[in-house]
């Protein structure tokens, strides 16, 4: 049994506590958006926010997390507005099969979060998802884009 | 009135639902089959559904797995039609609909980059006919010759008269028009759809994780299964405990899937995945198990000088030549194994009753899908139906259907109930069905004036057809293993002809099952030879682009790329100090392309630090795509430059996840610089041919830093400090 916060509501899931945030995620409460890549914390592709910190969550038992810590998914990027990551990414046309994009945008929301004006290699360093497509060039301008439009919300257009 | 096409684009949070009800292309288990269900209006043809809110409904009858395609074809489309774009969105076709109307959208099969390729001529056709059904419907309706009409964006207007109306008003009258014997296609000198940088259709719903992948599908009283085959492939299931896990949480069932394969059935993907871990499971690896790769090398090595009878290319007499010649040079490479590694690990749910069976899922080849079901199955292929997706990537994984009869058989022991097969990574990883592996030989022949006068390339290895199509191997051997060096042809062609030339191969096979991975035996096969090309010319004192100069002689497009990549880099001017640069170039899948890297060692490691693409499709549908493919093409086959390498030690493959099998990530990412030189006349793809050019390139660069030539993959294995001793292999 696990008491979550996810995306801003208090749920339930009758679970085993050591079954992992992921699938807690996707198999019982319904939100398919966080992907399945590696399960080893190697992809990234199971991001999301964790008080604000991006976190694997296909290593991080249910078990290991309070009720009162905030679980932000995919899904709940965004709500209400597109965030800033979400439009550039649209606008840049940055997804191709689009598999890995919600952990890339889970760990790019978050590092923006963390340090607003990141260099190129702080964007190199800090964003290690795979993408077997190879959107990465794309991810970059992205990031780089979003952070832009933070630094200036009135110009959001 | 034409918020849904538009926010598709602009407001794509707002969309996503709306965009939803049109663009997943699967009906769900209880809607009524058939397509175009949400529309209120029927199709003007095969291609085209036009509603009355003036959305513009254009059918894909190829997969999208992340390569664009979709995207493509609809501009195509669009192109003809004259409608307005910006209200163009799309449907999946479904294989039974297609085989229940003849094949009107003809292939569905997707690989070897033939999706624009194979298919521009008949897609363009449905536009331009759509067209012309709707302007009939309109001129009819005013009682006034079609011909006295014209289309822009989507409004039919009669000049004379001064009337005009849309293609949603009379779309359903088109419908009744008498579709046009044939149809006149604009020259691409004209279009200003296609062509045109424009955005993907199918972004909204990747970025607010509402798109459904196979993985994610779900519906009521579904069950998960998780299989395991046997590690050595072709060897056996012996049997398993399955007392031992059947009272863990979730567990429904554990059972046998096939000779080789078992699965835990359970009610969420991971109660039945801890399940399997604990799963007692007793193998028979059979005689495979004595396999490793050093016994496949030597395979391999043997087959280099063997006699073989199969030929791909041949001029004058290169063994004479070699033997008669002063200055020979040669080399001998290797290329591994390589898993295809898609973000999405293979998934497809299935329902079977005694009368019917679906599958939901990812699949490149639709058809061959619904064919592997209705077979596996025991039923007739109209009691069955394939709800295609889109997929996570697949980069040619999904050509096969392995995966396909194996959740058809799970299901066939849950009648009624629906169940979703998922293989975890490690499953992905052992039972993927790998680029095939070679090894070749070379020699060359060099004389005073620094011309070649002879070339031998013995390749040697495995056989993609011998496993999966068995009538494509002839008393020629496996054709497809000579792609890029063959004589001539208009999806590949070998750009050099020195006087005496022979290209032969021999076949040796292994247990480890091969299939189509992006790019197929271009990648090796490019690699092997500009690599030589490029060995032989710094022996030689001579430049590698003006060596490549006078062989391509008689190949202006080959010759024409590898220009324009070069000069991209500034290969005529001097690189900064401490890099160097590689080239290589290639026609494949109907392109010419070529590369040009910049790359520095620094403690035994490279950087690349730029690398630029030249490609000539003859036509280009979507440049920005373009520039996408082309910079993902380069992270794909530099992935397997630096890093990919599938082992086999006991018979079985020994990399299970990305920790052993590492791809190349953001922080190496090179700055990518895209040229297209489209020289118009033909048809080429841009999915795969480029990554054949990445890897020689960067390890021409690598063997130019290091002053002696490395040859075998993956980098990582390689010494690349500029003082060690000895690496040629
Ligand atoms: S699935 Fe969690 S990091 Fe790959
Ligand atoms: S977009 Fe396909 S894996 Fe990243």
């Amino acid at each position: 049994m696990a008491r979550l916060t996810i995306n801003g509501s208090l749920v339930d899931l009758d679970i085993e506590d050591d079954t992992p945030l992921l699938w807690a995620l996707r198999d019982h409460a319904g939100l398919t958006g966080t992907k399945y890549g590696c399960g080893v914390a190697q992809c990234g592709a199971c991001t999301v926010h964790v008080d604000g910190v991006a976190m694997r969550s296909c290593v991080v038992p249910v078990g290991s997390i309070e009720e009162t810590e905030e679980i932000v998914t995919i899904e709940g990027l965004g709500q209400g507005a597109p965030h800033p990551v979400q439009q550039a990414w649209a606008e840049l046309d940055v997804a191709q099969c689009g598999y890995c994009q919600a952990g890339m945008l889970m760990a790019a929301s978050a590092l923006l979060a963390q340090n607003p004006t990141p260099s190129d290699e702080d964007i190199r360093a800090e964003i290690t998802n795979i993408c077997r497509c190879g959107t990465y060039g794309r991810v970059l301008a992205g990031i780089k884009l979003a952070a832009e439009r933070m630094a200036t919300p009135s110009d959001q257009g | 009135m034409t918020a849904t096409a538009r926010l598709s684009r602009r407001g794509f949070i707002g969309s996503a639902a709306a965009a939803g009800a049109f663009s997943f292309g699967f009906s769900f288990p209880l809607a009524t089959p058939g397509l175009a269900q949400s529309f209120e209006t029927p199709e003007v043809n095969a291609w085209v559904v036009v509603s009355r809110d003036e959305t513009v409904t254009i059918r894909i009858a190829r997969a999208e797995m992340g390569q664009g395609s979709l995207t493509g074809l609809a501009q195509l489309v669009a192109e003809e039609l004259d409608c307005d774009w910006e209200r163009v969105t799309f449907e999946l076709v479904k294989p039974s609909e297609n085989a229940r109307r003849d094949g009107v959208w003809r292939s569905m099969a997707t690989g070897g980059s033939q999706a624009i390729r194979g298919s521009h001529n008949y897609v363009r056709a449905g536009g331009a006919a759509a067209r012309k059904m709707l302007v009939n419907a309109a001129a009819a309706g005013w009682g006034v010759p079609a011909g006295e009409c014209t289309v822009a964006l989507g409004v039919i207007t009669h000049g004379p008269s001064g009337q005009s109306t849309t293609y949603g008003a009379v779309a359903e009258a088109a419908n009744a028009e008498t579709p046009p014997e044939d149809v006149t296609l604009k020259d691409p000198a004209d279009w200003t759809i296609a062509g045109q940088p424009k955005l993907r259709l199918d972004t909204a719903d990747k970025l607010d994780g509402s798109l459904v992948y196979g993985m994610d599908f779900t519906m009521p009283d579904m069950l998960v299964a998780v299989p395991k085959a046997c590690p050595v492939h072709g060897g056996r299931l012996v049997s398993f405990e399955a007392e031992a896990v059947q009272g863990m949480p979730g567990v429904r069932r554990v059972l046998r899937v096939d000779d080789e394969t078992v699965a835990v059935v359970a009610d969420t993907f991971w109660r039945a995945k801890t399940a399997m871990d604990a799963l007692p499971i007793e193998w028979d690896a059979g005689e495979n198990a004595a396999v490793s790769s050093e016994t496949i090398a030597a395979s391999l090595t043997e087959g280099l000088r063997a006699e073989t009878p199969y030929i791909g290319n041949q001029a004058g007499d290169a063994p004479a030549a070699l033997s008669d010649a002063e200055q020979v040079f040669e080399a001998e490479y290797s290329f591994p194994f390589l898993n295809h590694a898609p973000m999405e690990p293979i998934a497809a749910t299935v329902r079977w009753t005694t009368d019917r069976c679906e599958m939901w899922g990812p699949t490149q080849v639709a058809e061959s899908a619904l064919r592997t079901l209705a077979q596996t199955a025991g039923l007739p292929t109209e009691a069955c139906e394939v709800h295609v997706m889109r997929i996570g990537g697949s980069f040619g994984r999904r050509l096969m259907t392995d995966y396909i009869a194996m959740a058809t058989r799970i299901a066939m022991q849950l009648p009624g109930t629906p169940v979703k097969m998922m293989w975890t990574r490690e499953e992905d990883m052992l039972q993927g069905r790998f680029h095939p592996v070679t090894r070749c030989s070379l020699r060359g022949a060099i004389d005073e004036a620094g011309d070649l006068q002879a070339l031998h390339m013995r390749i040697s290895g495995q056989s993609i057809s011998y496993s999966l199509n068995p009538e494509g191997v002839t008393a020629n051997g496996d054709g497809s293993v000579f792609q890029g060096l063959e004589p001539d042809g208009d999806q590949f062609r070998l750009g050099y002809n020195p006087p005496n030339l022979l290209i032969d191969y021999a076949m040796r096979n292994t247990h480890i099952r091969p299939g189509w991975w992006r790019g197929v035996n271009l990648n090796q096969n490019a690699l092997y030879l500009e690599c030589f090309i490029e060995e032989m010319a710094r022996a030689t004192g001579q430049d590698p682009l003006a060596f490549r100069r006078k062989l391509l002689a008689n190949s202006p497009k080959h010759l024409a790329v590898l220009e324009a990549a070069a000069q991209g880099i500034g290969w005529n001017g001097p690189a900064q100090e401490g890099r160097h640069r590689g080239l290589a170039q290639v026609m494949g899948f109907g392109s010419y392309v070529a590369a040009a890297a910049e790359v520095s060692l620094q403690d035994g490691w490279l950087q690349i630090h730029r690398i630029v693409a030249a490609t000539d499709p003859g036509h280009v549908v979507n440049p920005q795509q373009i520039d996408a493919q082309v910079a993902g093409s380069f992270v794909y086959g530099l992935s397997a430059l630096l890093y990919g390498e599938c082992t086999v030690a006991d018979g079985r493959i020994q990399q299970e996840n990305f920790d052993t099998y590492n791809v190349l990530r953001l922080d190496e990412m090179p700055e990518v610089e895209v040229i297209t030189v489209p020289s118009g006349g033909f048809w080429g793809g841009v999915g795969e041919p480029t990554i054949a050019v990445g890897a020689p390139a960067v390890l021409n660069a690598v063997s130019a830093a290091l002053g002696r030539p490395v040859r075998h993959l993956p980098l990582v294995n390689a010494d690349l400090r500029p003082a060690a001793a000895g690496e040629a292999g």
